[in-house]
């Protein structure tokens, strides 16, 4: 049960082949740039089709190469957030959280993004602009619009990279009330160790492409598997010091 | 104002008009199909739609006349059924600015609509969204400045069409020349004072519209 993935992806040299499996937690999918983690969510989410493999979610294949099966993205119940948070500039953050309820009724939409606007604290934010609303009330308006239509699944591809250190703090908080309130896998991309420490109840390591070990985040800290998971937490150990 | 040159202004304003209306209807799409699905002959298809730009006039107005002349591959057919030929009659200027003007809202709307930004599609598609409705509600209106500026850049060049149409719709007084033709006619004829006042009027009227299309492009992104 829960979230199973098994990909393997070629792309130019690069290839993912990896295979994991989370249940209703919080998941860091933790390692330098260009491992293969933000390439993992856009496989899960249909975005770019694997080779070989499988992506399921409790009893819904999403994605099988033995069977032919492959829904598209539209078909998938996951909510997105991008690094880059992908807000459409031309819309206004109501109209941005509506535009995530396209599987409700309009009534519904309405109640719906009412209650996220309270949730996520935009209220009186609705008519603003992208552009004219600050950095971390951007972060809650791609949490809410990737919310509102209560995916079975988040993926989090380094939404909080851009942010300073006390944004940062508070989109945290926000991200674990949203693991409290929403009891569905959620898995985090990042390579802040500190992030992931603080807020993940298993991590992921990757590796060029493979996975280099799964466990809780005491567990990797206290026990690195090889050489490369400990070098890379004492990279980023030494990072977070130097900064 | 001479009946005459009323003539011929109001003759081209509609002739710019219907064949930007067409342009719009078919060129968007067009362009959209181009930029979003990779097929097989995609930059075929676009030298193709393309080539009236580059090519002279004539040489597109003589394909048009091989294809829609009365004896032509397709027009052949038309005047079987119905006995019309759409040669010598306002419609064929129509076509012709069509043709001619089409490139320019295609090469437009194709680079607006490749720069938007993948993220934002990809994006609507994880919130549930079909392609033809992230065309309509995203990909659109996102790339809207340059279906806006392909609008005016394809009106201006059908009010200025000139060689394609005369080979296709001729030079009839009263009934196919616009001022571009007219202009040459009254050129030709010595009649100085209101080929001045038409090329000076052209002149406005072109600029004008270029200039306030472009304030509203500004304004509304």
């Amino acid at each position: 049960m829960g979230l199973h993935v098994r990909l393997q992806k070629r792309v130019n040299g690069f290839t993912l082949d990896i295979e994991w499996q989370i249940s209703n937690e919080l998941a860091v999918l933790f390692g330098f740039s260009g491992a293969g983690k933000s390439m993992t969510l856009q496989l899960i989410a249909g975005l770019i089709k694997p080779d070989k493999g499988q992506v399921s979610l409790d009893d819904t294949v999403y994605f099988d190469s033995s069977t032919g099966i492959n829904l598209p993205p539209q078909e998938r119940p996951l909510g997105y957030v991008f690094q880059d948070l992908a807000l459409f500039p031309h819309m206004t953050v109501l109209q941005n959280i509506l535009y995530g309820a396209s599987n409700l009724s309009k009534n519904e939409k309405l109640d719906r993004a009412r209650e996220m606007i309270h949730a996520f604290k935009l209220t009186g934010l609705e008519d603003r602009y992208p552009y004219e609303i600050s950095g971390g009330q951007k972060q809650r308006v791609a949490f809410a619009r990737a919310l509102i239509r209560q995916p079975k699944v988040l993926l989090l591809d380094e939404p909080f990279s851009a942010l300073d250190r006390p944004l940062r703090l508070e989109m945290r908080r926000s991200l674990r009330e949203v693991r409290d309130n929403f009891s569905i896998p959620i898995l985090l991309v990042t390579h802040d160790f500190e992030e992931a420490v603080a807020i993940s109840d298993r991590m992921i390591v990757y590796e060029l492409g493979r996975i280099a070990q799964i466990g809780s985040p005491e567990r990797i800290k206290g026990s690195p598997v090889n050489i490369y998971v400990s070098q890379l937490i004492a990279c980023v150990d030494s990072d977070s010091v130097v900064s | 104002m001479d009946d005459s040159v009323l003539f011929s202004v109001r003759l081209s304003l509609q002739v710019a008009s219907v064949s930007t209306a067409l342009i719009m209807l078919t060129g968007i799409p067009i362009a959209y199909f181009i930029a979003r699905r990779k097929f097989k002959g995609r930059e075929l298809l676009d030298v193709f739609c393309t080539m009236p730009l580059v090519l002279p006039p004539t040489v597109t107005g003589y394909y048009l006349i091989v294809l829609f002349g009365r004896n032509g591959l397709i027009g052949r057919f038309i005047y079987e059924w119905t006995g019309w030929t759409i040669m010598f009659t306002w419609y064929a200027a129509v076509l012709a600015s069509y043709i001619v003007a089409l490139p320019l809202m295609i090469k437009t709307t194709r680079a607006a609509i490749e720069s938007v930004d993948k993220n934002l599609i990809n994006a609507s598609y994880t919130l549930g969204h079909s392609d033809f409705d992230t065309a309509l509600k995203v990909i659109l209106p996102l790339a809207k400045r340059g279906i806006i500026a392909g609008t005016v850049l394809s009106f201006a060049r059908a009010m200025g069409e000139f060689g394609a149409t005369l080979m296709l719709a001729g030079n009839l007084p009263g009934r196919t020349d616009t001022m571009p033709i007219a202009i040459y006619s009254l050129a030709g004829s010595g009649e100085g004072t209101k080929a001045q006042f038409m090329v000076l009027m052209m002149t406005v009227i072109s600029g004008g519209f270029l200039y306030f299309a472009n304030k509203y492009a500004k304004r509304i992104i």
